[in-house]
């Protein structure tokens, strides 16, 4: 009685597995909910340079120093940076470890260049008496762009060590993963200075 | 049967390379995007409109489509990515932000608003 009643049981156990499609590396899955967790971080910045960017304490305004020009070629080199790592994201799927090389290269230089025009910004400010003491605009402001730049920042020190990790174990499964990560971060910083060059820069010279 | 297992089997052959991106997807975000940076670029520098405010609310419009189509054609993000929980998250991040930011300006222009500096007569007039 009791046997047929378990054998009825085991039977019927299989049914219970719904078939759902789960997953199988939870890397990316994990790395993009630190991205959102890092978006949070930006949201908060971004509130507290709302709120405190029109502050200015009797100093210079968005209108007297920000530089537009400047700021539009720095939203170039960083849209150019985000495709040329796509290229580099083709070139893994067609297997070319040469070409990926190239193009991680060329994506570095890019963000190389923007973090300069954005560090002589920063120098140039601080030499005119506009550093972040200032006021609490400028507070607000070096805050939110210093975070956005120090992300590029380890953005390009992660870079340059997959390169080296590329260049020793090839295009191996965890290098893939990796590069694909970093692909995510780097679009990701991509979308956050959408923001800052709307919000900041552009809405900043307003009157 | 069969069939339905091998469609399985191939779809977790492809799940630890994630989405594949194609040369036109990339070209397409790519072209969208220089297009929505050089309009608001545009409209600041030429002074187009004559008033700020509408200014300010079409160029943030334009970083809400680009925000979009960087997330489509650059982050491949799409309700299938990681069995829909990528998107899940990402929507309730978007909740999150929208609560800090809106709430932050709402709260603080009340807050500036109410503590607006007293004028000196009324000051003296205070017992």
């Amino acid at each position: 009685m009791s046997n047929s009643h378990a054998s009825t049981l085991a039977a019927a156990g299989p049914s219970y597995f719904v078939r759902e499609h789960h997953p199988e590396n939870g890397t990316l899955l994990g790395f993009w909910l630190y991205l959102m967790s890092d978006c949070l971080i930006f949201a908060c910045l971004f509130a507290a340079y709302a709120v405190l960017g029109r502050s200015y304490a009797a100093g210079p305004s968005g209108a007297d120093l920000f530089d537009l020009p400047v700021v539009a070629v720095n939203t170039a080199l960083l849209l150019l940076s985000s495709i040329t790592y796509g290229f580099a994201m083709l070139e893994m799927q067609r297997k070319k470890l040469r070409a990926v090389l190239v193009w991680l290269a060329i994506t570095g230089l890019f963000g190389a260049g923007f973090l300069t025009l954005e560090l002589t910004e920063f120098a140039h400010l601080i030499h005119e008496g506009a550093g972040p003491q200032r006021s609490a605009f400028l507070s607000s402001f070096f805050t939110l762009v210093g975070t956005h730049g120090l992300h590029v920042t380890f953005g390009i020190v992660w870079l340059v060590t997959l390169m080296f990790q590329l260049g020793k174990h090839g295009l191996s499964a965890a290098n893939r993963r990796r590069l694909m990560c970093l692909s995510m971060f780097w679009h990701f910083l991509d979308v956050v200075w959408i923001g800052v060059f709307t919000f900041v820069y552009l809405m900043g010279v307003l009157p | 049967m069969t069939d339905h297992h091998h469609d399985h089997d191939h779809a977790h052959g492809h799940a630890d390379e994630g989405s594949h991106s194609t040369l036109k997807g990339y070209a397409t975000g790519f072209l969208l995007s220089v297009v929505l940076t050089a309009i608001p670029f545009w409209l600041v520098m030429g002074k187009v409109f004559a008033n700020p405010q509408q200014t300010a609310l079409v160029i943030l419009a334009f970083a809400a489509v680009q925000m979009v189509v960087h997330m489509v054609y650059f982050l491949h993000m799409n309700a299938k990515v990681e069995g829909g929980w990528s998107m899940l998250a990402m929507i309730f991040t978007l909740v999150l932000v929208v609560i800090t930011l809106s709430g932050s300006m709402w709260v603080m222009y009340h807050l500036n608003h109410n503590m607006m500096p007293t004028p000196v007569q009324q000051m003296r007039d205070m017992p």
